[in-house]
């Protein structure tokens, strides 16, 4: 046991170590989406997941074609689209507001069958 | 002869012009349009009949002239529907008596219809009644025949059902159509036939005579007939269907529901000779290859002038009375071409039956034309509420008088010509059906004159406003067709219409003509004594044969019968089963299915909440669903 954490401390960064955030990142943002009643938590939500996904390119990109560069292009571009669609979502929460003076999320049931 | 064309189009233009603008315009002016474009066809008629009957004489025949044919709808290579206009003696004998006709009701409508509600829409039907009568008579091939005598249906419908508020008028047409559309039905099925056998509808090449046409037929029977009888009794029973005849006979003395001066232009002069123009039409079809046919039409046209003889001799209402008469003097011209063969002197009966078909046209519509005159003045139908009118109506009476001498057939009048040409026909072809005919043209003096006597002599009915003479609109054309009347029958009508186009002289057989004239004469005479001044013979006979007058009076129950039929046979042994079936079974599978659905939708609609976490929630659960599935199976 003692081994292992001096290998884990002293060796280069495992790649489970990654994984593991990105695990951790991205059912975070899971759980926040599904709890949170705030539409503004919710999008940081959905940010935490894509983040969590660029972890992952990065990583594996780095551990299996270490000469390549695609993985880091996606997460460069995911990044973009990200922001992106976050000042849209932003957009959208704006006009929501000004409609329903509220971003709670269950507020937003005119669409039920 | 282009401008024939002109004599279709233009009453078709009238009546949409006069059916678009309805009440916009005045009364005045839509019947001046209506009138005005029948005078100019009716003109335009005599032209072509004149140059036809002039130019169009080939080694003493009249060539058929076709001005205008295009094709309008092909089937095979050979079975192809054309539009056309086919100008031979027989249509053009009836041009000019569609266009004469219609003219004076129009004239006379005028006069008769002044002030109604629906004046613009009267005059739009007028119209379109004589745009597809003129198409009927025209028709190239037969099922541009079939075509305009649907059409020929529709407007007598319209016409009959024009006071449609009044239940009866609405019940008249509906039974006009219904009967007329049913024989109509078997007139399809015979033109089916005959067109799958000789694959052709053309009429010159059905009636050119050669027999390559009706190769096709040769050989085939059905049930112990040839397939040709049946196909030229299905179309003899479409005619019989328009033209009245027994069984089918109970729907026009309902359609004198109508404005009068339309039974006069329809149930009396034009529509109801159609089958008899059809049955002319194909007359050399019936002679060569179906004479069995041909002879039962001649007894089913004297069974149904016996029939209608003998009902017109105790009606009350004069517009039924007429019907009835009308309905007779149909079974005559049947009889006639029944009776017929081909060529020369063989001829005759065609001949005597398309002369006939011309002059009681005209003394018909006269008679029409004066009923309605007599109505319009006393606001009655009823014979009793009549009498005595000869004095405030002089002109309606001598007019009406020249009409019953000629149905009669005294001479010199026109209805004496053709029924001899006809009665003597009839004695060529057997002597008992010479002595019917003679007989129901004694009952045919008798009624009439019945129906004269009452209406203008007899004992004077009291009135709440005296009785007048009618509006000039309306005498002038009385006096016209009295003049026609008078004069028609000194046309030498075989000189332009005979079997096969050629000259024949008539002569009239004078041992016939005398006898028929001797009997004519003693049923007036009748008549005279029984109902010129009030008398209590006509009561006495009454109860002598009361069992018959009663029948008689019941128009021998035959609506009773098709009621019967209809109501208790048809509607509850298929109808109602049918609708049991239709209700229950149909409707109910197609109603299950419906409510099913809608009961699932309810069921699921809960899963629509609007909330996009629920939503994301079970995404995630399908999600790994399919994923442990994918993993683990």
């Amino acid at each position: 046991m003692g081994d292992l954490l001096t290998n884990f401390l002293s060796g280069p960064v495992p790649v489970e170590a990654y994984l593991g955030l990105s695990l951790i990142m991205f059912f975070s943002g899971i759980y926040g989406f599904l709890s949170r009643k705030s539409l503004l938590m919710i999008l940081i939500s959905i940010e935490l997941m894509l983040n969590a996904a660029d972890i992952n390119f990065v990583v594996f990109n780095r551990y299996l074609y270490p000469g390549h560069l695609e993985g880091f292009y996606f997460a460069l571009f995911t990044i973009a689209i990200a922001a992106c669609e976050t000042a849209v979502a932003i957009a959208i929460i704006i006009n929501i507001y000004r409609n329903l003076s509220s971003v709670e999320v269950g507020n937003l049931d005119q669409m039920k069958g | 002869m282009q401008y024939t064309l002109l004599i279709l189009l233009l009453p078709l233009l009238s009546f949409i012009i006069l059916g678009l603008v309805d009440s916009k315009w005045s009364p005045k002016i839509a019947g001046t349009i209506g009138t005005v474009v029948l005078g100019i066809i009716t003109a335009l008629s005599y032209f072509a009949a004149w140059e036809y009957f002039t130019l169009h004489r080939i080694d003493g025949i009249y060539e058929k002239v076709i001005p205008f044919d295009m094709e309008w709808l092909r089937f095979t290579d050979f079975l192809h529907i054309n539009l056309g206009i086919l100008l031979d003696p027989i249509s053009v004998m009836m041009l000019v008596v569609i266009t004469t006709v219609s003219f004076m009701v129009n004239i006379y409508s005028l006069g008769y219809m002044a002030n109604e509600k629906g004046f613009e829409r009267y005059y739009a039907f007028l119209s379109l009644f004589t745009f597809s009568m003129l198409g009927l008579v025209i028709a190239t091939n037969i099922f541009q025949m079939y075509i305009f005598w649907e059409l020929v249906g529709v407007s007598s419908y319209l016409l009959i059902g024009f006071y449609y508020t009044k239940p009866s008028a609405v019940a008249a047409a509906k039974k006009a159509f219904i009967v007329t559309r049913f024989a109509d039905l078997f007139f399809l099925i015979g033109i089916l036939i005959l067109s799958f056998y000789t694959k052709t509808f053309d009429f010159g090449l059905l009636t050119s005579g050669d027999p390559k046409v009706f190769a096709g037929a040769a050989g085939a029977t059905f049930m112990g007939f040839s397939v040709l009888s049946w196909a030229m009794a299905g179309i003899f029973i479409g005619g019989a269907g328009k033209s009245a005849m027994f069984p089918l006979q109970i729907w026009l003395p309902d359609a004198m529901e109508g404005p009068t001066p339309v039974s006069a232009l329809i149930h009396a002069a034009t529509m109801v000779v159609a089958g008899v123009f059809l049955v002319a039409r194909l007359f050399p079809v019936y002679i060569t290859y179906t004479p069995e046919v041909l002879h039962g039409i001649a007894y089913v046209g004297a069974f149904t002038s016996l029939f209608a003889a003998v009902i017109a001799c105790v009606q009350t209402d004069i517009k039924r009375v007429l019907a009835f008469s009308t309905i007779s003097q149909i079974g005559f011209m049947m009889v006639a071409l029944g009776v017929s063969g081909y060529g020369e002197h063989e001829g005759l009966g065609y001949m005597a039956s398309m002369f006939h078909l011309f002059t009681h046209a005209m003394f018909k519509a006269l008679l029409f034309l004066g009923a309605g005159s007599v109505i319009h003045a006393i606001h009655s139908n009823e014979m009793n509420q009549m009498g005595g009118l000869r004095k405030y109506m002089p002109i309606t009476n001598w007019t009406f008088l020249i009409a019953c001498l000629a149905i009669a057939g005294i001479p010199p009048f026109s209805g004496f010509f053709s029924k001899d040409e006809i009665l003597s026909a009839c004695y060529e072809f057997s002597p008992f059906m010479g002595i019917t005919m003679t007989f129901i043209a004694g009952l045919t003096a008798f009624y009439m004159f019945r129906l004269y006597f009452n209406i203008f002599w007899g004992k004077e009915h009291k009135h709440e406003h005296t009785p007048h003479e009618s509006h000039f609109a309306m005498a002038f054309p009385l006096i016209f067709l009295a003049t026609v009347t008078v004069f028609a029958g000194w046309i030498p009508f075989g000189h332009f219409v005979t079997s096969d186009r050629a000259n024949y002289e008539i002569h009239l057989d004078m041992t016939v003509a005398s006898i028929s004239v001797i009997i004519a004469v003693c049923s007036i005479l009748l008549a005279m004594i029984m109902y010129r001044k009030e008398s209590a013979i006509p009561k006495k006979l009454a109860t002598a044969f009361s069992g018959l007058h009663t029948a008689a009076s019941h128009r021998f129950y035959i609506d009773e019968v098709y009621l019967f039929i209809t109501k208790e046979i048809v509607f509850n042994s298929i109808s109602r089963p049918l609708a049991w079936f239709d209700r229950h079974v149909i409707d109910a599978s197609m109603n299950g299915m419906a409510s099913t659905t809608q009961w699932v939708s309810l069921k699921i609609k809960g899963f629509q909440s609007g909330q996009v976490q629920q939503y994301a929630y079970v995404f995630l659960l399908g999600t790994l669903v399919i994923t442990l599935l994918v993993l683990f199976i």
